[in-house]
């Protein structure tokens, strides 16, 4: 609890306590209903001694309401307490009842209430925070000769910090020094330690487990990963949810009209009554107006809804899966058709050279030119032509290198025209290919504008990804469609292999953008298309998707930057689990919305026949306010989900 | 240009408020309060003096929330 919790602790405590003391003081010395003259102590003593607990608590609320009506601002909670408790008071004193506790016990109950919800909202607060919090303190830089702890700020590129056991590595970089595990489960969610040894690259805000690590930094802390993940967290809820939305127009509309109609209430009967010369009763229309006010205030839908996208949000991120905002979360709900890319998405993304045929020269030296011709590429086919040749590239060898997207590479080595790349290519070189009768990527390559052979590349399917369709079926998608820019038979092959509905090969990037918009243009209104990528080469996808999901992005600005949902590692089973997230996630909103505006309408209409009094009005505010909160917190559990 | 303020307020609607009567102040693009995390994420039209805005958004908040606090 902080001060002012505590403070108000105290309130509530003094408070009930008198209020208490002089109930039973009122029981015994006052005077009895029927005898009005009987008893030791009289009026006007009651009203004093029990306007000390209301004023003790209720003081800030009085002053509160009367601030707003001078800043015309009349209609908020403090306004409403006021006048209800005020009203009670009034009553008790013309009709002589001496009941004064209701009034004391509604702002008490209020009270109670208001500390019992800043504490929970506090509480899960720092909870969910706790969950993110991957906020590096210091970085231990060595400075003449001794260790000093500075802000990650401080620390430039290619300076060296050191990471003891137990401390969160601040800012990403390469081991010069020292090997040991990393847990990386904040960012990743996986809780499997990774092993890493000098020459590895590390990213900021994994665990140091073992052994002490000399860093060399190669980014300032600003663009670390860590930094990148925390402002995205952060500004997540600038993205704000249609329901949401909702909500706060609600509440702007609901407090003044439940005013006006408690007004309405107030006023409207006893003057029929008047009229058709009946007693009007003004007392109890006025308690029963009073009533109404007391269930106006909008807190435990306003509280509840956000509440329950930031659990959500907090429980997803545990997972190893960042939701942009809770608009997106809202959509992810709604998914019904999951549109993946092959490479590095559901396959492995790394390539082995498998074998080459008809070769015109010697293995061993296509290879080298095609790495070499490769070399500038980051592409998973470059890259593993280059594992494959295993030695060293001279990049001085290659001239004119030139990369024609979706065909492959040209360019000069040792003076010899080499191309890369499939059969569009060799067509646009106007050159005779032969086919191959393997499943793969096939690199076709030409020296000096002749055709010399191919080289099979294939790559491995994840071993979670067969698991990863099903669960997305079980969860509800419609539809499962795979898009690659490899040949259509390869892709079928894979595809059929773990059950996809639809594959599309031969696409470049270009064509996925297309593909996407044609399955938009498609599907129905309320349903929400997501693409899943790996982020390299297909961020326009990732942007035309109703929901562009980024897998094993971590450490790729670009991905992250792109992307609504990020998936820390690359696993995809976490995208049925992303989904689920979300729906249980949305229902809790909904159960949340439902259950606040049944129970106040409910007790509206109780309260305008006169059936509730103001103890059923309080659970109706603070009761609601209360198990909305609650609920809420369950979005946070993804256990088993 | 976007910034981050800590801020401190009490309940979820006085949130809500605090965000209508930022957008409202001038200097101000777009303006919007997370409850949750007590961040207000500011965007400023161009050229403008953070500071001098900030101040004014305190001033237009303090109108509407009493309790709430804006670090800048």
């Amino acid at each position: 609890m902080n001060k002012k919790q505590k403070k108000m602790l105290i309130r509530i405590i003094i408070s009930a306590s008198l209020m208490i003391v002089l109930f039973i003081l009122y029981k015994i010395l006052g005077p009895d209903e029927e005898k009005a003259k009987s008893g030791i102590i009289h009026e006007p003593f009651w009203f004093i001694a029990y306007m000390v607990p209301y004023v003790i608590i209720g003081y800030d609320i009085i002053k509160k309401a009367f601030k707003g009506i001078i800043k015309g601002r009349p209609f908020d909670e403090n306004f409403l307490m006021a006048v209800a408790t005020i009203g009670a008071i009034a009553i008790a004193l013309i009709k002589k009842s001496g009941d004064y506790t209701e009034a004391i016990a509604v702002m008490l109950f209020y009270q109670i209430g208001e500390l019992f919800q800043s504490y929970a909202v506090g509480k899960s607060r720092k909870n969910i925070s706790a969950l993110m919090d991957i906020r590096p303190d210091y970085a231990n830089v060595e400075i003449d000769g001794k260790l000093e702890k500075v802000s990650p700020d401080e620390v430039s590129v290619s300076d060296i910090i050191t990471v003891f056991p137990g401390e969160k590595i601040p800012i990403d970089g390469i081991i010069e020094e020292g090997d040991s595990t990393l847990n990386t489960s904040a960012l990743t969610g996986e809780s499997l330690p990774k092993d890493v040894k000098a020459g590895d690259e590390v990213i900021s805000g994994c665990i140091n487990l073992t052994g002490v690590l000399k860093i060399k930094t190669t980014k300032e802390f600003g663009e670390s990963t860590v930094s990148k993940i925390l402002e995205l967290v952060e500004s997540s809820s600038s993205n704000k949810s249609k329901s949401e939305a909702f909500i706060s127009k609600f509440a702007k509309i609901y407090t003044p009209a439940v005013v006006i109609s408690a007004l309405c209430l107030a006023i409207l009967p006893p003057l029929f009554l008047l009229i058709t010369k009946q007693s009007p009763s003004w007392g109890d229309w006025i308690y029963r107006a009073l009533t109404f006010l007391v269930i106006s205030c909008p807190c435990a839908l306003v509280i509840s809804i956000p509440l329950s996208f930031f659990a959500g949000i907090g429980g997803a991120s545990k997972e190893g899966i960042l939701i942009k905002g809770s608009n997106y979360l809202e959509s992810l709900s709604k998914t019904k058709y999951v549109v993946f890319d092959k490479t590095g998405t559901l396959t492995k993304g790394v390539f082995n050279v498998n074998c080459i045929h008809h070769n015109t020269m010697d293995e061993e030296k296509l290879l080298e030119y095609a790495a070499h011709c490769e070399s500038a590429s980051s592409h998973p086919i470059s890259i593993s032509l280059k594992n494959a040749y295993g030695k060293e590239i001279d990049s001085n060898r290659v001239t004119e290198i030139k990369e024609i997207s979706g065909h492959g590479i040209t360019a000069k080595v040792d003076e010899l025209k080499i191309a890369a790349g499939n059969e569009k290519l060799m067509e646009s070189l106007g050159l005779e290919y032969k086919p191959c009768h393997k499943n793969g990527t096939i690199v076709h390559m030409a020296v000096n504008d002749e055709y010399a052979g191919h080289i099979v590349i294939s790559d491995e399917v994840k071993p979670d990804s067969k698991e990863a369709i099903s669960n997305l079926k079980k969860a509800g998608v419609k539809k499962t469609v795979m898009l690659t820019g490899d040949l259509e038979k390869v892709g079928k092959e894979v595809g059929d292999s773990l059950g996809v509905d639809e594959v599309y090969g031969n696409l470049l990037p270009a064509d996925k953008v297309s593909k996407v918009e044609e399955l938009i243009n498609k599907k129905g209104r309320n349903e929400v298309l997501a693409f899943v990528g790996d982020g390299i080469n297909d961020a326009p996808v990732l942007a035309r998707a109703d929901i562009g999901i980024a897998m094993g992005a971590l450490g790729s600005d670009a991905a992250i930057e792109a992307a609504d949902v990020v998936l820390m590692d690359d696993n995809p089973v976490k995208i049925g689990k992303a989904i689920k997230i979300s729906r249980k996630c949305l229902r809790i909103v909904y159960e949340n919305i439902a259950f606040a505006l049944i129970i106040k309408f409910a007790c509206l209409i109780l309260g305008a026949f006169g059936i509730a009094n103001m103890w059923v009005a309080i659970f109706a505010d603070v009761g609601v306010m209360v198990i909305a909160v609650l609920n809420a917190i369950r979005a946070l559990n993804t256990k088993n989900l | 240009m976007k910034k981050s303020y800590n801020i401190e307020v009490d309940c979820a609607n006085c949130a809500n408020l605090m965000e209508d009567a930022a957008n409202k102040t001038d200097g101000i693009k777009k303006a919007t309060v997370n409850f949750m995390t007590q961040k207000m994420i500011v965007e400023f039209e161009d050229g403008v003096d953070e500071k001098t805005v900030m101040k004014q958004v305190l001033k237009n908040c303090k109108k509407v929330e009493d309790d709430c606090e804006i670090e800048f």
